[in-house]
């Protein structure tokens, strides 16, 4: 059973975003990680990179998988989480603290298309 | 196998040396191209060299030691002939002019006709070196016809979803957005899916058939009539060519563009993963696109004329075969396949009760001893348990259109008894799988080394040798 | 059904097969597959030859070809191989195995690799090797590929025009489908200079087609400074001696490793390679071996970084490449290991004295002129013919001697290895003088 923290909102390719103001956070859930297994590596953009919404802005690895990331928002990439660089299995270790990227948001009025922490719930058990 | 645990640099000694060639005087090049960095290469004698690279192959095991039922990638026996042609033909320069070279000329026209025969296209070229290659030269092709009769739209290729991942992977490096296709309950391509996905914008499709599940896509005619009535092409992967040796030929089926494994169907030695050879088929309206048979295309994927060394035994293996034997090596394949399947089908789920060709899937073990706190024997274990009892693993959690996919291809080339070896030890690590799982959990216990730690070469690669490590 | 060398089954077997299998006959196993695309009758081929007469039909075709020494290089080079190479490379263990999937029975070959990646690191300075490419034409292309790729949105490369034909026409043609901007230029720092804001890498030849060794001091930073990945294409063998990309600031080396031992076979089997900045690492393309440990703690070697290929990403994998040259590979890592660091510098200081010597008597004919005058070569040179090309490599011709190959500018190259005979460089001048 994979865990689902409250007041975040969610992508239904596993991406969890938390508002920070104008700030995206975004990082990937516990039910993508837990299906990933050992994460080998986080291929992320670069700070000043534009992400757009639905498309992947980088790629979780592990040994034997490979998965895009895609973005829940558009926007400009502020910041990268760079101590996933040296140490991706903090993903596996707790998904929800470490974030991966943080994007200034082009349109609040993106997050309306994302699931609540409910409705997530229910998209993962289907 | 001994575990032997030297690489070259550490057995180097200042002072030894392994080379005989005269004194030389020194070279006089201005300072701004000269190297200065330190160049380390080890310094060993001969015998040095000898026992190194000796011990080392005592660790490796290929189909002269013993069965290599690898799905997809037909592992016969490699005829020990071929090995002896390449050798007449080595101080050849690439670049010598026809006039020098007529026996050559002979060769490249000899295997033409003969592929071009057993496949039913009009032509080959020889230029590819994998069978990747082949498919990315393939879909050159086919998108250079589109764009020679002005037909640009056409930007998208069709993929089944039990295509190797080379087909969606060449298709991106051809500038081609996959379009996938979904295979139906029978694992064959589903006609009725395939045909809202048609229209101008389909440069064509990437078939491999019999498909990645061993099963003959009896649909093919129909699929090619779909195809071609929307102005598309069809692409015949030859990874799965072996079955159909001497049994069916692509262009039959309706195929415009074909790629061969001359390292599979034509018995060339893999070589640890190269050099391969991938030569191209076309039929006869796109033979004027081949880099050897005119300039429309101006298409060179490699540097000089494929490789030619691995071409001179796939003709080898070919004249060796001629028409008498030809016939008999798909159906071999084919019920080297069956046989085994039949065999096992009551330890290992087989999710599509039917013939296969030269190959097929088990989806896992039906009883994977799974009990209490211990997880069951997964795929992966009954691999590694495998080479415990000196077989090599089948191929393993591929097509991905099965979690505990287990890939079995025989080939013609391996007798009744191995088969039967190989099924006894099957059926015994089902039994151990059944019993104590934790015996196929910690497989393989009689190799060099045991499983490795992927995760960790992953997250911090140590990819070359040093000094300290 | 006579029997057949390689099919060890009997009819008593395939009775007994087709009985567990159930079913009456062969055919029935393609039950499955339209009538209409049954071959009915024979195939048209040759029959069946014995093992004798496969060897005396290639033996035939190989003595047509007249026997001629080399003296030309474009690209693939005449160096001797020693004969340790093949004995070990025909060693059945290497030859008949896959791609090493089951590292634990297949240490052989991944630790070769693994030699293989540190000798081309150490041959071009950088940080990183694959486990090779088909060739150098296709390492530079996919190099092209993995400018673009590692740019993220820029699309074009900047190519020097004296990069070898093949390797041009090469990455020409992956350009033209992958949709890359490809320019090829003679100036190409001049073009780098210029600051398109769209480049994504620019690669250069080390020693180029006329066999002149290349100067491309600052062409590194200009290239970062643009924004762009520089890429080196070189002869590995010369890096014992010619300065290294990574010492010219490159970011990607590329080549083919024929020159280390691997016989010309008309163009084939030869070897990739690539290698490149740490940074870079996860954008390569092809196999890639890595160091670990089992469970046991014993050092061990795997295939790794797999979430870069094509079996895993499909059509997002960095390439479609999925085999590599391993057993060429391994040619090279064992030629390496015979000839090391000194060895590796005789065969091109052998090399070097041949060629002077064959570029001064030439000029001494009076016959020819030198385009490039002053500027250093190694061991391939062209020269401005004043008589008629195409007699004179006729002329060599009859005289058993490959060479003066004709470049599109009319020049003709030349090139001498270690194995020059004395005696040849003598005929070839000679030649020249009696046109």
């Amino acid at each position: 059973m994979s865990k689902i923290v409250e007041g975040l909102l969610y992508s239904e390719s596993h991406e969890w975003v938390k508002v920070d103001g104008n700030v995206a956070i975004i990082g990937v859930s516990d039910f993508a990680q837990s299906e990933m297994g050992d994460i080998t590596y986080v291929d992320m953009p670069s700070e000043g990179d534009e992400v757009t919404k639905g498309e992947d802005f980088g790629a979780l690895e592990s040994v034997k998988a490979s998965s895009e990331l895609y973005s829940p928002v558009s926007g400009t990439v502020v910041a990268c989480n760079v101590d996933l660089e040296d140490a991706p299995e903090l993903i596996n270790q707790d998904p929800y603290v470490n974030w991966i990227i943080k994007v200034e948001m082009n349109d609040k009025g993106e997050l309306g298309d994302l699931l609540n922490s409910a409705a997530y719930q229910k998209f993962i058990e289907k | 196998m001994r575990y032997y645990d030297k690489l070259v640099f550490e057995l180097s000694r200042d002072g030894r040396s392994a080379f005989s060639l005269p004194e030389a005087p020194a070279i006089r090049l201005p300072e701004s191209v000269g190297r200065k960095s330190n160049l380390e290469l080890p310094s060993l004698s001969e015998p040095d060299v000898v026992r190194h690279y000796t011990n080392l192959s005592q660790m490796n095991f290929g189909v002269d030691t013993g069965f290599y039922p690898l799905g997809s990638c037909t592992m016969k026996y490699n005829p020990k002939i071929n090995e002896e042609i390449p050798g007449m033909f080595a101080g050849i320069h690439p670049l010598e002019p026809d006039c020098a070279v007529p026996g050559i000329k002979k060769i490249f026209e000899g295997i033409d006709r003969a592929l071009a025969e057993l496949t039913g296209m009009a032509h080959f070229t020889f230029e590819p070196c994998a069978g990747a290659h082949g498919e990315l030269t393939g879909l050159m092709l086919i998108r250079q016809y589109h764009i020679s009769r002005g037909d640009l739209a056409r930007t998208k290729i069709i993929v089944p979803d039990s295509a190797h991942g080379t087909n969606p992977a060449s298709a991106a490096v051809c500038g081609l957005e996959v379009v996938e296709v979904k295979s139906g309950p029978d694992g064959l391509v589903d006609v009725e899916s395939l045909k809202p996905l048609l229209g101008p914008q389909i440069a064509g499709i990437m078939m491999t058939n019999p498909n990645t599940l061993g099963l003959f896509e009896k649909n093919i005619a129909q699929i090619a009539s779909l195809i071609h009535g929307c102005g598309g092409l069809l692409y015949y992967d030859g990874a799965n060519m072996n079955p159909l040796l001497g049994v069916v030929r692509p262009g039959d089926m309706g195929f415009d563009v074909m790629h061969l494994n001359l390292h599979k169907t034509f018995s060339t030695p893999h070589g640890g993963g190269g050099p391969g050879s991938g030569p191209v088929g076309v039929a006869p309206h796109l033979v004027k696109f081949l880099p050897e048979f005119g300039n429309e295309g101006e298409l060179r994927v490699s540097g000089f004329h494929g490789n030619f060394g691995v071409i001179l035994k796939a003709y080898a293996y070919i004249l060796m075969l001629g028409k008498e034997n030809v016939p008999m090596a798909g159906r071999l394949a084919t019920l080297s396949a069956n046989y085994i399947k039949e065999s096992l089908k009551d330890c290992y789920k087989l999710p599509l009760e039917c013939i296969c060709k030269h190959e097929f899937v088990f989806d896992g073990l039906i009883d994977d001893g799974a009990h209490d706190e211990v997880p069951g024997a997964t795929t992966l274990d009954v691999a590694k348990r495998l080479l415990d009892y000196g077989f090599h693993a089948p191929t393993i959690y591929f097509p991905l259109l099965f979690h505990q996919a287990l890939m079995i291809e025989p080939t013609e080339t391996e007798s009744l008894e191995t088969l039967d070896a190989f099924i006894e030890v099957m059926r015994t690590i089902a039994q151990e799988a059944a019993q104590d799982p934790m015996l196929l959990h910690t497989a393989p216990h009689n190799t060099p080394i045991g499983r490795p730690d992927e995760t960790a070469a992953a997250r911090q690669p140590v990819l070359k040798w040093t000094k300290s490590n | 059904m006579g029997t057949f060398a390689y099919f060890p089954h009997t009819e008593e077997d395939i009775r007994k097969m087709l009985k567990r299998v159930g079913v009456g006959e062969l055919d029935d196993l393609y039950a499955d597959v339209p009538s209409e695309f049954i071959r009915k009758g024979d195939y048209d081929l040759p029959s069946a030859m014995s093992e004798q007469e496969v060897r005396d039909f290639f033996e035939s075709l190989a003595l047509a070809n007249p026997k001629l020494r080399v003296y030309a290089g474009i690209g693939a080079y005449d160096h001797y191989t020693p004969a340790v190479i093949s004995y070990i490379t025909s060693r059945s263990e290497f030859l008949t195995a896959y791609t090493p999937y089951q590292c634990e029975i297949s240490q052989g070959t991944l630790r070769y690799i693994f030699e293989w990646q540190t000798m081309i690191c150490n041959l071009t300075g950088l940080d990183v090797a694959n486990a090779s490419m088909y060739d150098g034409a296709t390492a530079s292309a996919e190099a092209m590929r993995m400018c673009v790729a590692a740019s993220r949105r820029r699309n074009t490369v900047v190519a020097s025009k004296t990069l070898l034909p093949n390797v041009l026409h090469t990455m020409r043609t992956y350009a033209k489908f992958a949709g890359i901007n490809l320019v090829e230029t003679y100036d190409v720092m001049e073009t780098v200079c210029e600051g398109t804001l769209d480049l994504a890498g620019v690669i250069v030849p080390s020693i180029n087609r006329f066999g002149i060794i290349e100067n491309h001091s600052s062409l590194a930073q200009a290239a970062h400074d643009a924004g762009a990945l520089l890429a080196v294409y070189c002869d590995p063998s010369a890096l014992a001696v010619v300065k290294t990309p990574a010492e010219w600031g490159a970011d990607i080396a590329v080549g083919d490793g024929q020159s280390l031992g691997i016989p010309l076979c008309y163009g084939g089997p030869y070897v990739g390679f690539m290698s490149c900045t740490q940074a870079l690492m996860r954008k390569l393309p092809g196999r890639i071996v890595g160091q670990s440990t089992d469970a046991d703690g014993k050092r061990c070697f795997v295939l790794t970084l797999q979430a870069r290929e094509q079996h895993i990403r499909r059509e997002k994998a960095t390439s479609n490449i999925c085999s590599n040259e391993s057993l060429m590979a391994l040619w090279c890592t064992v030629y390496l290991s015979l000839m090391g660091t000194e060895g590796l510098k005789r065969v091109n200081e052998l090399s070097y004295a041949a060629a002077h010597s064959l570029h001064d008597a030439l000029m001494e004919t009076g016959r020819f002129e030198d385009p490039f005058e002053g500027q250093p070569f190694l061991k391939e040179f062209c020269l401005k013919p004043l008589i008629d090309a195409k007699t004179f490599q006729e002329a060599l011709l009859e005289q058993g001697i490959f060479s003066a190959v004709q470049t599109k500018e009319g020049y003709v190259s030349f090139c001498c290895t270690e194995k020059a005979r004395k005696e040849d460089l003598e005929t070839i001048a000679q030649v020249a003088r009696s046109i």
